[in-house]
């Protein structure tokens, strides 16, 4: 199996351009956008029923062409000797507000950074959507940084007091430092708020693959037991969404976590949001 | 760095044929064609995007805050290094400075280590530097050589008869140094300069670990983010018109900077000024360039590899792995350049007629052009006209090949010009036979200069960031790549073996490449 690993965006795009003649036979996204990006242009193979029943179904393709395999939620990352839980927003939209300025970092230019601009679009108009990324670029200054793996490790230094990541940056860091280097902890966003976003990793079949059955396989077996437990215990950190399995790292459970009702066509492929972001000329 | 060919050769008398040979002009403008396609295919999108959606992607704020960024870091570096440059050459090549020798080598080694690997050796250990004044500080000290090496070359090449009479009459040593000798480098400075700035506009990997935003950090998020080919091909071509630019400005001072000299050959020793009380304090500030340029950068990498790191990135690739595909890529891409820039080398020494000149600077323009713009090119290319040759081994050499032949032509110019004409002249009379002729005599003479220039692609190939990053075939990682990967992710520890070996393989061809700039212009002050 040959893997060819980059940015989501710019393997979706590739696939795009190849069209049939394409070799890849899957492909395996960090969010669902590229995945429904690849779905609006139909190059999408079915997935067999066995493998999405797998998965509880608002986590899959609504035209059941990819799979959810693991998922994660947006959080906020916060140096502790600069900043103090009680002090935080409990809103996204509360990082538009003066007294943050200097104090957030932001990497808009990460995929991960778009499920949010679509949710606040979703949530107040696509108006409110890029006043508040103006007033964030505004805020953020000097910080804005290339991804998000940079802007936790920037949170956690210091050279900012607090950021928007996935949750899972922020346990990867740890990982890799070690607890006793951490100055920094995660806060959730209140229920339902817009900047609290579950993004779902996805896999799919591609139509012009020359190898459908094996593809077919090792769909089936990413969210099977086995496949699905390799996660629950792995260092991505990613809450597994298939066949039960719960992860075993120290993460707030997933049961419990109350982000936006957002669904995954509400997140659509990401291009409106790039639209925005491009207004806001943070892109 | 044409400038540097012909500031090193200038003493050399050229001698026109009467015949231009057909085989060589057909070669050399097949190899223009190939230069020249990355433009062509820029324009080709550019047009298939059309101009009302250019027009919307280049007039806005984003641009106009991406050229101030451009251009305030590129007076203030450009100015430092002018200033670093000149003043180390000065030091080194004039004056009785202690360890001079010593410090004519580590002035130039930084440009062995690729600014990426400055700025991560910086960020990775102090994360302050950063934005703005990281850039000016890594890029400073990235890119002074630039400028110390070709003045140096020509402060060892010049002749020092206007500084021995200045100083004869009466002139002090800083006047000397300010209305003779600074007047008679200057135009190298300035070709020095545009060699920066041209170097400054191409940088990505740097900027974008110091979260310095400018044209090539933003066309790679276009091109990473929401699928926007148009928007990356819009800013592309604004990169493209300021490097034409920076050239056309380079080409004209290249033509007005003719010095004059009293005779050929003359090798007379000029008496070293002596320092005096500030030989110290200029150890200091030398000694402070090298550790800020070369100390730093390897002592962080050195201090990673101590302490290691764990990542929860796994490793695609071992680093014996990425270093055999990074040799094997950069090899390839430095035989074929080199190849490449023999025929119009051959044709521009020898039948310097104005069409062939014309010919000869249609290949500087490669210059101006960005790695990352010749590989967006190229990707454009490759997916609309030739499929097959998308993500493979091919086209990423080719991409090296066409980056880098500016560097082997320069290595190639010079050496032709050097090798008589008279020697395959004579051997023609003795009824050899021309190719044979260019076999057996051409070929020998120049081959130091082949070897120049070989080495001089290979060193970059191996650094090679952005490109590599947009051309690497599927399932393949290169040493950059992978450091990519790692420092991407954090994960410095891990990140720093693959830095490491990069540095280590382009060390050596670097001090190689050194004793060649050594050698070549006739030594003036240092001799025995």
């Amino acid at each position: 199996m040959k893997v060819r690993s980059d940015d989501e965006d710019v393997l979706a795009d590739q696939i795009v351009e190849e069209g049939s003649a394409s070799p890849a036979d899957l492909i395996y996204t960090e969010n669902s956008p590229a995945l429904e990006y690849l779905q609006d242009k139909k190059l999408l193979a079915p997935v067999p029923r066995l493998t999405l029943d797998r998965v509880p179904s608002r986590f899959n393709s609504p035209a059941s062409d990819w799979v959810g395999v693991s998922a994660r939620v947006s959080v906020l990352v916060y140096n502790t000797r600069l900043a103090s839980a009680g002090q935080l927003p409990t809103s996204v939209m509360s990082l538009a507000a003066p007294r943050w300025r200097g104090l957030l970092g932001i990497a808009p230019g990460e995929t991960d950074f778009q499920p949010i601009v679509t949710s606040i679009a979703r949530h107040y108009g696509k108006a409110a959507a890029v006043s508040w990324l103006e007033a964030v670029k505004a805020n953020a200054e000097q910080h804005v940084y290339p991804d998000n793996e940079t802007l936790a490790a920037r949170v956690n230094s210091g050279q900012i007091a607090i950021g928007i990541i996935n949750h899972y940056y922020w346990y990867r860091l740890k990982a890799e430092i070690g607890s006793a280097s951490m100055h920094s902890a995660i806060a959730y966003f209140a229920p339902g708020d817009p900047g609290y976003v579950l993004d779902v990793s996805g896999a799919a079949v591609l139509k012009s693959s020359q190898h459908q059955r094996a593809a077919d396989e090792f769909l089936a077996f990413v969210v099977s037991r086995r496949g699905q437990e390799i996660l629950a215990h792995g260092d991505s950190f990613e809450y597994p969404l298939g066949s039960g399995v719960v992860t075993a790292r120290a993460l707030r459970l997933f049961a419990s976590l109350q982000p936006a009702d957002l669904t995954i066509a509400d997140l659509g492929s990401g291009a409106e949001a790039v639209a925005l972001l491009h207004q806001a000329q943070l892109l | 760095m044409a400038t540097l060919a012909s500031d090193l050769t200038s003493s050399n008398p050229v001698r026109a044929r009467r015949r231009m040979p057909r085989a060589l002009l057909a070669a050399s403008c097949l190899v223009a064609a190939l230069l020249l396609l990355p433009l062509a295919f820029l324009l080709l999108e550019a047009r298939q995007v059309g101009w009302p959606a250019l027009s919307q992607l280049l007039f806005r704020p984003l641009t106009a805050g991406l050229l101030w960024n451009m251009v305030r870091l590129a007076v203030v570096v450009t100015a430092l290094a002018a200033a670093i440059g000149t003043g180390a050459a000065w030091c080194v090549e004039r004056t009785d400075l202690p360890g001079r020798r010593a410090l004519a080598m580590l002035l130039v080694l930084p440009l062995a280590i690729p600014d990426f690997v400055v700025a991560f050796g910086w960020v990775s250990v102090l994360p302050a530097v950063s934005g703005y004044g990281g850039a000016v500080l890594v890029m400073t000290a990235g890119l002074f050589p630039l400028v110390y090496l070709p003045v140096a070359a020509s402060l060892r090449g010049a002749d020092p008869s206007q500084e021995e009479t200045a100083r004869t009459l009466g002139s002090g040593p800083w006047r000397t140094f300010w209305y003779v000798t600074l007047r008679q480098a200057r135009p190298t400075i300035l070709a020095g300069c545009l060699l920066v700035s041209l170097a400054l506009l191409a940088e990505y990997g740097a900027f974008e670990i110091l979260g310095y935003q400018t044209f090539t950090t933003e066309i790679f998020t276009e091109f990473q983010v929401g699928f926007n080919a148009p928007a990356a091909c819009a800013l592309s071509l604004v990169v493209v018109v300021i490097g034409l630019v920076v050239l056309v400005g380079e080409g004209s001072l290249r033509d007005r900077g003719r010095v004059a000299r009293s005779a050929h050959n003359s090798r007379r020793i000029l008496p070293r000024q002596r320092l005096g009380r500030w030989r110290w304090p200029a150890v200091g500030a030398l000694g402070g360039v090298i550790v800020v340029a070369l100390g730093m950068p390897i002592g962080v990498i050195g201090y990673w590899l101590v302490r290691g790191g764990s990542s929860t990135l796994p490793q695609t690739a071992s680093v014996a792995n990425a270093a055999g595909h990074t040799v094997l890529y950069s090899a390839a891409a430095a035989a074929i350049a080199t190849i490449l820039a023999l025929p119009v080398a051959l044709l521009a020494v020898r039948s310097p007629t104005r069409p062939v000149r014309l010919l000869e600077r249609s290949t500087y323009i490669v210059q101006g052009l960005p790695g990352l713009v010749i590989a967006l090119a190229l990707v454009f290319f490759a997916l609309h006209y030739l499929p097959f040759v998308y993500q493979t081994s091919g086209l990423l050499i080719g991409a090296y090949a066409i980056v880098f032949f500016p560097l082997a032509y320069v290595a190639v110019r010079a050496s032709v010009m050097q090798a008589p004409v008279a020697l395959e002249e004579i051997a023609r009379s003795l009824g050899q036979r021309p190719l044979a002729v260019r076999w057996r005599v051409t070929l020998p003479l120049i081959a130091p200069g082949l070897a120049a220039a070989f080495c001089l692609v290979f060193l970059s190939a191996v650094t090679e960031l952005t490109a590599t990053l947009i051309l690497v075939p599927t399932g393949v990682e290169t040493l950059a790549t992978q450091f990519w990967a790692y420092t991407g992710n954090v994960s410095y520890g891990a990140a720093a073996p693959y830095a490491a070996a990069m540095v280590a393989i382009s060390v050596l061809p670097g001090a190689l490449l050194g004793r060649w700039f050594d050698r070549r212009p006739a030594r003036t002050g240092d001799l025995p």
